[in-house]
C-alpha cells in the first residue's frame, strides 16, 4: 500500500466537506503528493478506488494539471517563471544560470536529488520579475550574486 | 491623477492578515451592521445600482449576474474566482496575501445577498502562502461566529471552502473551474446554461473574481453614490492596475476607472533609465497591443475596446525599445500552447504550428509565407473554438504584426533561401 491509514482517513475527511465527495479528488491527489513526492501509478490507483473511479479517471487528472507529477521528482521543486513579465527581466538568462549551477537540464533533477527545476508559466509576482518559486516560497527579484545564496538557504528548507 | 487607496488601504500593513489587526482596521463591521438586518434584496440592489463591473477580465455587470439566479433554487453556490494565471495579473494574490479578511467579508455579504450557505475559494495551486492565509483567516472567522452556523448571531449559516487548483490557466474561465472544482479536467462547458442558471453540480452558481467581491464591501459600506462619483460614465469604481515589465517600480496601483495610461506607468515609477516606451499590454496578454501614440489612452472598459484592446485584467507589461516582438511573441503563443486545454481542435494545433512558425522566425529560417500563414492560423483558430483562449492567443500576436510589422519581415528576411519555401513543415506532435 502506499497510502497509509492517516492519509487515507485525511482524504474521507476531505470527501465529507464537500456536497459531492469526486470534488475532493484534487485536494487529495495533493495530499498524497505531498507525502510520497510524486504520484505512482499504484498510488493513483489506490485514490481511485477511494473515490470509486475506475483508474483512468484519476490518471486524465494527473496528467491534464502541471502540478501532479506522475515521475520521481526531486526533493525541492524550483519553479522558474519564463513567462513574459519576467521574460522582459531576464528570465532566460536566469535559467541557463540555475541550469548551469545546478547542472541540469530544464526540467531535469540534480543528481543528489535534491532539485528538481521547471520552468514555469506565469507565477503570479510579476512585480517581483525575474522571479522564482522555491519550495512554497517566492524569491525575486532574482539577482545573479543571488542565487548562489538561495540555492544555500533551500536546501535548509 | 492621484492614486484612491480603498481595497489595497491596509496592504502595506504586515498585521492586516492577522483577525484581530484587520478588525481594528475595520474589517466584518460592515458585514456585522447588514446581516440579518438589511433584506438580502437591498445589497443585491446597492450593487446593481453601483453599477460595479466584474473586475476578474469579462467587465459583465456583478448585481446583473446576481439577479440572474431563479429565485426558486433551494440550493445555490458562490464560487469566488481566485485562479489568476493570466501573464502580467498578481493583483488577486496581492489582495489574499496582504487582506484576506476583505475577501471573506464580501463572501459574507455576496453570500447574504444571494442566499448561499456553502461558498468555494477556488485558489490558484501555485499561491502557497495565499492559501495558507485564506485557510487561517477563514478559521480566524470562524472561530469568532462570523463564518459558521448562525453567524453574527443571527439564524443565517454560511461555510466558505478553499479549495486548492493544480494549475491550469485554463481554470480561470468560469465553466472550466466549476469543471476543474467538481473533480474533473478544467475544459469550458457551452453557454448556455449559464452558471447563474445551472453551475456547480447543475445548481445555480455564481462566480466571482477577488477583486469584485472585495469591491462589494465597500460599496455596501460607503454607499453606491460614493462608487458612482469614482470613474468614467460606463466604468464606475476602482480598479487595482498591475504594472510589470520595464518599469522602475512593478507592483499594484489602485486608481479610478479611466485614469490615462500614462498615469498608471507614471505611479510605477516611469521606465527603466535610458530606455523610451514601445509598447505595451494593458489588461494582460489575452488582448491587442497598445503603443506610443496611446499613452494618454483612459484606462476604462469602453475606451479600451473602441481602441480594438480590452481592460481584462488591467495588467499593464510595458515594453521598452529594446524589446524584440517576434520573440514576445513567441514567448506568449508557447504560453496558449501550453495552456490549451485540447478539447477544441483548432486550438490544440493552431497553437502549436504558430509556435513552430514563429521559432524558425526567430532563428533565421523563416519563409516569406510565414507572416501570412501565422494570420490565417490564427485567425482561422478564433473563429473555430470553443472559449476565448484561442482569440486571446490570437490578439497579442496580430497587434504585433500590425503594429511592428517590419520586425517580422526583418525576422523572415534573415533567411536568404525562404522565398523558395511554399509549404509549411510542421512536425507531427505525439511521435
Amino acid at each position: 500500500m502506499m497510502i497509509d491509514a492517516n492519509i487515507k482517513q485525511a482524504i474521507l475527511d476531505l470527501q465529507s466537506k464537500y456536497p459531492h465527495r469526486r470534488s475532493a479528488l484534487i485536494p487529495a491527489l495533493h495530499i498524497v503528493q505531498d507525502a510520497i513526492g510524486y504520484l505512482p501509478l499504484d498510488a493513483q490507483a489506490e485514490v481511485a478506488e477511494l473515490f470509486d473511479l475506475p483508474t483512468n479517471e484519476v490518471c486524465a487528472i494527473v496528467s491534464f494539471y502541471e502540478l501532479f507529477y506522475d515521475k520521481p521528482q526531486g526533493k525541492h521543486h524550483i519553479h522558474v517563471c519564463k513567462n513574459i513579465s519576467c521574460m522582459l527581466r531576464g528570465s532566460d538568462q536566469l535559467i541557463e544560470k540555475l541550469c548551469d549551477k545546478l547542472q541540469v537540464a530544464p526540467g531535469g533533477t540534480t543528481k543528489d536529488g535534491l532539485y528538481t527545476l521547471i520552468p514555469s508559466e506565469c507565477l503570479g509576482a510579476c512585480d517581483r520579475a525575474p522571479m522564482m518559486i522555491v519550495g512554497k516560497d517566492v524569491v525575486g527579484p532574482v539577482t545573479d550574486s543571488d542565487i548562489e545564496a538561495l540555492i544555500a538557504k533551500a536546501v535548509k528548507i | 491623477m492621484a492614486e484612491i487607496k480603498v481595497m489595497l488601504k491596509y496592504a502595506d500593513n504586515p498585521m492586516q492578515p492577522n483577525i484581530q489587526t484587520a478588525m481594528e482596521n475595520g474589517a466584518y463591521a460592515t458585514a456585522k451592521k447588514h446581516i440579518g438586518i438589511t433584506p438580502p434584496q437591498q445589497i443585491i440592489d446597492m450593487v446593481i445600482e453601483s453599477s460595479l463591473r466584474g473586475l476578474g477580465g469579462a467587465g459583465f455587470p456583478t448585481g446583473k449576474k446576481w439577479r440572474f439566479l431563479p429565485t426558486d433554487a433551494k440550493t445555490r453556490y458562490l464560487v469566488c474566482n481566485c485562479d489568476e494565471s493570466e501573464p502580467g495579473a498578481f493583483k488577486d494574490r496581492y489582495l489574499i496575501e496582504r487582506d484576506p479578511h476583505q475577501l471573506i467579508e464580501g463572501m459574507i455579504l455576496a453570500s447574504y445577498a444571494i442566499g448561499v450557505t456553502k461558498a468555494f475559494i477556488f485558489c490558484r495551486g501555485e499561491y502557497y502562502l495565499g492559501r495558507h492565509l485564506l485557510q487561517k483567516a477563514v478559521d480566524e472567522a470562524t472561530e469568532r461566529g462570523f463564518l459558521g452556523k448562525n453567524i453574527f448571531g443571527t439564524d443565517i449559516q454560511l461555510e466558505i471552502i478553499v479549495h486548492p487548483s493544480a494549475g491550469a490557466y485554463i481554470a480561470g474561465e468560469e465553466t472550466a473551474q466549476l469543471n476543474s472544482l467538481e473533480g474533473y479536467r478544467a475544459t469550458p462547458r457551452l453557454k448556455p446554461p449559464f452558471p447563474a442558471v445551472a453551475g456547480l453540480y447543475g445548481k445555480p452558481t455564481v462566480v466571482n473574481n477577488v477583486e469584485t467581491l472585495c469591491s462589494v464591501v465597500h460599496i455596501v459600506n460607503y454607499g453606491p453614490q460614493w462608487f458612482l462619483s469614482l470613474g468614467t460614465e460606463k466604468s464606475r469604481g476602482n480598479k487595482i492596475f498591475q504594472v510589470s515589465g520595464h518599469v522602475q517600480r512593478p507592483g499594484c496601483f489602485e486608481f479610478p476607472l479611466g485614469t490615462p495610461l500614462r498615469d498608471v506607468i507614471a505611479a510605477a515609477g516611469g521606465l527603466l533609465s535610458g530606455r523610451s516606451f514601445k509598447a505595451c499590454y494593458p489588461g494582460g496578454s489575452s488582448c491587442s497591443l497598445l503603443v506610443e501614440r496611446d499613452l494618454g489612452i483612459h484606462m476604462d472598459f469602453e475606451s479600451l475596446a473602441a481602441r480594438g484592446s480590452a481592460l481584462g485584467t488591467a495588467s499593464v507589461i510595458v515594453m521598452d525599445d529594446t524589446t524584440d516582438m517576434v520573440k514576445v511573441s513567441l514567448r506568449l503563443m508557447e504560453f496558449y500552447q501550453n495552456e490549451s486545454c485540447g478539447k477544441c481542435t483548432p486550438c490544440r494545433e493552431g497553437t502549436r504550428w504558430i509556435v513552430q512558425i514563429l521559432e524558425r522566425m526567430v532563428k533565421g529560417l523563416g519563409t516569406t509565407f510565414d507572416i501570412a500563414n501565422i494570420k490565417r492560423l490564427c485567425n482561422g483558430m478564433s473563429e473555430t473554438s470553443f472559449c476565448p483562449l484561442a482569440v486571446g492567443a490570437a490578439l497579442p500576436v496580430l497587434s504585433a504584426m500590425a503594429e511592428f510589422p517590419e520586425e517580422f519581415q526583418a525576422a523572415v528576411e534573415r533567411n536568404p533561401y525562404g522565398h523558395m519555401h511554399t509549404e509549411m513543415p510542421v512536425s507531427y506532435p505525439y511521435r
